[in-house]
């Protein structure tokens, strides 16, 4: 057989793919809930200024604290950064991530602390951000429908088959309008009221901020999410209006844990203490996030929601990020609200 | 014979003592572990067995027994009888204690009453006790051929008693453990009270859409859609086929080269495409109420949706399958036909049409199985149309975790696309098909009735079109700003996103966020791919070449993968590999093992093609001059079977970068592949990068595509001109 002159071709080829570099500095699992573009910033800058290589999945909250616990016996994340509180807290109370006192506390808004606090420093509290909607103005004009203005007003059979919303089983943040509700309107009010939106609702997406996505598109005339994510939009030129519902609404404390059991506990403790410093948290802003950090010494974003000229309700994390009250009012709502079509 | 005894006593003995008997964290490839050997992580088995883990001792026993055949001679019946039985138990034994004691110390309740409890975490099986079990397993192969069996050949029972195995482990065991966990409570206890709740779930079975209610069962869409995209795509992929046969239609050699698109095209990218076009800010939705008055609507969520991007990608693969048929329909036939007086439309209907009927259920089949298994598409255009491949993937993944549920689910999946086979096998009967023959053969095909040509040209020419445009929005899509809302300037920035490359002071930096999935995709086809040609060809020879008892279910055994949708696969895959003693999943390995078996029966398909064609003499020639079964596998079969290892190559290459369903389930943050990756993104409505990404894909597979024909390079049969190298499609 004669030799084949593509044999050493095929060789430096496959020498080329192989030859990934394994990292002297370890390696860090990160479990990313915010959005993507925020993730791939923060993973690619770690990794830039420590040589620590990052390997980043993107899931929402309500499916990475699943997966967390799917894997607590043989955990395979080492940092959960983002995402709502309420997962957070609820993973901290199962045990299944671990307490870390990290020296930026001090920098740090006492909300963010008291996230810390209650889950005896197995959380804190890295960003905030206010609930609320947002609708295409050019679609509403179009079919000469009225401002949505409140909560209430998203009932409107006008608005039948209009109205998007993630799926809380899966997103933080749409936990967060079920608990909102729950708070605001005394339970079973609340669940009558969702039963009501239900027929409103288009789609119930996986992440939490699809839906505001989808009402800058037009695909849906209105999105439930936080009001950061349709800021992003409206920087972005699409032709929405942000709306904080007038009953008030709820909020969330963006979290950070590190796993238990984590194989990289020094790299996930440098990150950890990494992702609270000013400048760290400034890539935020650049990645067209919005949020309000939680560093006293980071900037607040020009377009973020002006917090005082919303009216906030005293959201209790404590309870709403209970392990029992979390799972009893999403079995609740699945079968009240999801299937009872 | 002997000396491999010798050989493989002398590797089970290094392994026992000195390979590390677990999984390292690092996986099963990474060697990282040489750095702190030995530890409580990294110690082998003998260190194990004296400090905390006596049962490892009796791991010794049938190892020794093995190494004690050797005092046996070859043709004394005790030699092997005494390998078989050294192997067989030896297995069974190293099976059972990982399988008993695990992450949580001894496991069975039943065994905690004789030995007490233990107090020790084992976890995967690691190099040592691999390599221990591929002693055994060659020892079994050496003892059947010292016994006569397989004709004395070692290298056929090796390769029937290895093949057999390896099937055993990674597509039986999964499977079976599958339905298990669907019998089963979190723990693991067996729960038919709860089985019986998941089984009759009113969101599986209902079908209050047919009596005024909102929505259907999963079960009900699920075979909806699979119906409708099998029998569409059937008919449109006939109808293209009709007019590339048997019309004089201009430019319809350019259709089949269309075809082609789907096979490399990462599936759900097309959904995209449809979303810019239909969705309720789409182009066509905006002429329509431009034109019409029509207002914009999200009709395309759900149903419809789904049905055409199913049928975008399943069309081409029909009109593959039927252009074989509709070419080997002998004119002689039809002409026969018309010669007794029968008219074009009668003659279609009596003669061409029954002896479509094979090629239609094999069409109808593959679209079936195809879109029932297929997840992309529904994630993204389903809406609020549920179907079995979602749910199991949400039941998995999302934040109610019920791998019960899934496994519920997925064993409906697998019932469904069992029970399509078994239809099709019925529907087909026993009837003779048979048209090509050796008699002369050199009539003209019948035109086709000019009704019948009309309603062809006014359905596929639009269809060819619109696929064009589709896949001219992919295109386009990547390079402009923001396709979703016509933002149409001219950008980079996409690519940019997923592959910049930067220059810092420790050299270069993949800062792109397609780098990491990226790579590991390219390495896991490049790993499988050869491995997948490697054991189908292995495979082919055996049963193409070779004759012994058990060989239809050998043969069986090797196809069943196919029929196993990716979906069931994937969370076949978790729920038995996610503990020890195989446990895998979060590695590489399980991405590449799981493509050899996915991908496998093409091979076997491919190879027993090709070797019908090579005259059994060749190979006797070189057994006769003294060359071993190996030899003459490698130094004569190898070489005249290029074509099929080509076409095996880019066919488990190519599916290995585009397949969704089974991977989904078995990324992991450390071995992401591209297509989960751009599957995120398309759900986040990244479409841009999606199919920037996706674009790059592309290109990736046409280079493979070509490196892999420069390597094999073509056969050389006589001083013949060159042969056309084998091309594969699904």
């Amino acid at each position: 057989m004669n030799t084949r002159p593509f044999f050493g071709l095929a060789i430096a080829a496959a020498t080329v793919v192989f030859a990934v570099p394994a990292s002297a500095q370890g390696q860090l699992s990160l479990y990313c809930s915010v959005q993507e573009e925020w993730c791939r910033p923060m993973a690619a800058e770690f990794e830039r200024q420590t040589g620590i290589k990052v390997n980043m999945t993107r899931k929402s909250s309500g499916e990475t604290y699943a997966q967390v616990k799917a894997e607590r016996q043989n955990p395979r994340g080492d940092v959960w950064w983002g995402g709502t509180g309420d997962p957070h807290l609820q993973a901290a109370e199962e045990g299944l991530t671990v307490e870390y006192k990290s020296p930026m506390l001090k920098d740090l808004y006492d909300w963010a602390v008291r996230q810390a606090e209650l889950s005896k420093f197995r959380t804190v509290g890295i960003y905030s951000g206010a609930l609320g909607y947002s609708f295409n103005t050019r679609t509403l004009a179009q079919k000469g429908l009225p401002e949505p203005k409140c909560w209430r007003d998203l009932t409107n059979p006008a608005y039948r088959g209009e109205v998007q919303v993630a799926d809380p089983n899966s997103s933080g943040t749409s936990y967060t309008m079920l608990a909102t509700f729950v708070q605001m309107f005394g339970e079973e009010q609340a669940f009558d009221f969702m039963k009501l939106l239900h027929r409103n609702i288009n789609q119930y997406t996986r992440s939490g901020a699809a839906p505001a996505r989808s009402a800058a598109t037009g695909e849906s005339l209105i999105g439930i999410t936080f009001l950061h994510d349709a800021v992003t939009q409206v920087l972005a030129g699409a032709p929405v209006k942000i709306v904080a519902p007038c009953e008030g609404t709820g909020y969330e404390i963006g979290s950070m844990s590190i796993i238990k059991g984590t194989r990289n506990l020094a790299n996930a403790k440098k990150f950890y203490d990494w992702a609270l410093t000013p400048a760290t948290q400034a890539l935020g802003e650049k990645a067209n996030s919005f949020q309000i950090p939680s560093n006293k010494n980071s900037k607040v974003p020009d377009a973020a929601p002006k917090m005082q000229d919303i009216t906030l309700i005293q959201y209790d994390f404590q309870r709403f990020g209970g392990s029992a009250e979390r799972e009893r009012l999403l079995q609740r709502w699945g079968k009240e609200v999801r299937s009872g079509s | 014979m002997r000396r491999l005894v010798g050989f493989w006593f002398f590797l089970a003995a290094v392994a026992f003592f000195f390979l590390p008997w677990q999984l390292q964290e690092e996986g099963f490839f990474a060697f990282e572990w040489l750095a702190s050997y030995p530890d409580e992580r990294t110690a082998s088995g003998f260190f194990y067995a004296i400090s905390d883990r006596p049962w490892l001792w009796v791991v010794l026993l049938p190892v020794l027994a093995g190494g004690g055949a050797l005092f046996f001679d070859r043709a004394d019946p005790r030699f092997g009888r005494k390998l078989i039985w050294a192997g067989v138990l030896g297995i069974a034994y190293t099976l059972l204690q990982g399988f008993a004691i695990g992450l949580q110390g001894l496991g069975w309740s039943s065994l905690v009453a004789v030995f007490g409890e233990i107090d020790v975490q084992q976890f995967g099986f690691g190099w040592g006790a691999t390599l221990i079990l591929s002693a055994f397993l060659v020892w079994i192969s050496l003892g059947v051929a010292a016994l006569g069996h397989f004709r004395g050949d070692a290298f056929v029972s090796g390769g029937v008693v290895v093949s057999s195995a390896l099937i055993i482990a990674f597509v039986f065991y999964p499977i079976a453990t599958m339905l298990f966990g669907a019998v089963t409570d979190e723990e693991g206890h067996l729960a038919l009270d709860l089985f019986v709740r998941r089984l009759l779930a009113d969101d599986i079975w209902s079908v209050a859409c047919l009596t005024g209610g909102t929505r259907c069962g999963v079960m009900f869409n699920t075979i909806l859609m699979g119906t409708l995209t099998g029998f569409l795509s059937t008919m449109m992929g006939l109808g293209f086929a009709l007019v590339v046969v048997r019309t004089q239609m201009p430019y319809r050699k350019l259709m089949r080269a269309l075809t082609i698109l789907p096979i490399i095209t990462p599936p759900f990218v097309i959904s995209l495409a449809i979303v810019v076009l239909f969705g309720r800010t789409g182009i066509v939705t905006w002429f329509l109420e431009y034109a019409f008055g029509i207002p914009p609507a999200r009709w395309i969520y759900g149903l419809p949706g789904v049905l055409i991007s199913q049928l975008l990608s399943q069309i081409p693969v029909a009109f593959l399958v039927m252009i074989g048929v509709v070419e080997g329909i002998s004119p002689s036939l039809e002409e026969a036909s018309q010669t007794l007086g029968a008219s074009r439309w009668q003659t279609f209907r009596t003669v061409t049409w029954p002896l479509l009927r094979p090629g239609l259920a094999a069409a109808f089949l593959l679209g079936f199985v195809e879109s029932l298994a297929d997840f992309g598409n529904p994630l993204v255009l389903g809406g609020n149309f549920d179907v079995l491949s979602t749910k199991i993937f949400f039941a998995i993944v999302g934040a109610q975790h019920d791998p019960g549920r899934a496994a519920m689910l997925a064993i409906l999946l697998l019932s469904l696309t069992l029970g399509a086979f078994w239809i099709q096998m019925r529907w087909l009967g026993k009837q003779s098909y048979v048209t090509v023959t050796g008699k002369g053969d050199s009539g003209l095909a019948a035109e086709l009735p000019s009704t019948l040509r009309r309603i062809l040209y006014w359905t596929t020419i639009p269809w060819a079109v619109f696929t064009l445009i589709t896949y001219a929005i992919v295109i386009v899509g990547g390079f402009v700003h923001d396709i979703g809302r016509f933002d149409m300037t001219f950008t980079w920035r996409h690519y940019l996103d997923a592959f910049r490359i930067e220059q810092i002071d420790r050299g270069l930096f993949f800062s792109g966020s397609a780098w990491d999935s990226l790579s590991t995709t390219v390495q896991v086809s490049a790993i499988s791919a050869p491995l997948t040609a490697a054991l189908g060809l292995l495979v082919a020879y055996l049963l193409a070449r070779q004759r012994f008892a058990g060989q239809r279910t050998f043969e069986f055994m090797t196809m069943l993968s196919f029929a196993i949708p990716g979906t069931v696969v994937g969370v076949s895959y978790i729920l038995a590999f996610n503990i020890p003693p195989l446990e895998m999943t979060g590695t590489g390995l399980i991405l590449v093992i799981c493509f050899v078996f996915r991908n496998m029966p093409v091979g076997v398909r491919a190879g027993m093609a090709a070797l019908a064609q090579i005259d059994k003499s060749l190979d006797e020639a070189s057994l006769t001059l003294g060359a071993r079964t190996g030899q003459t596998v490698w130094r004569v079969v190898m070489p005249l079977l290029r074509p099929a290892i080509v076409a095996t190559l880019v066919f488990s290459f190519v599916h290995a970068m585009t397949a969704v369903s089974a991977v989904i389930f078995l990324t992991s943050a450390r071995h992401n592949m591209a297509t989960a990756y751009i599957v995120g993104r398309v759900e986040a409505g990244e479409f841009a990068l999606a199919i920037a990404y996706s674009s790059v894909l592309i290109l990736v597979m046409a280079l493979a595509i070509v490196l892999i024909q420069l390597v094999v390079g073509k056969r050389q049969l006589g001083r013949r001109g060159q042969q056309v190298a084998a091309f594969g499609g699904h």
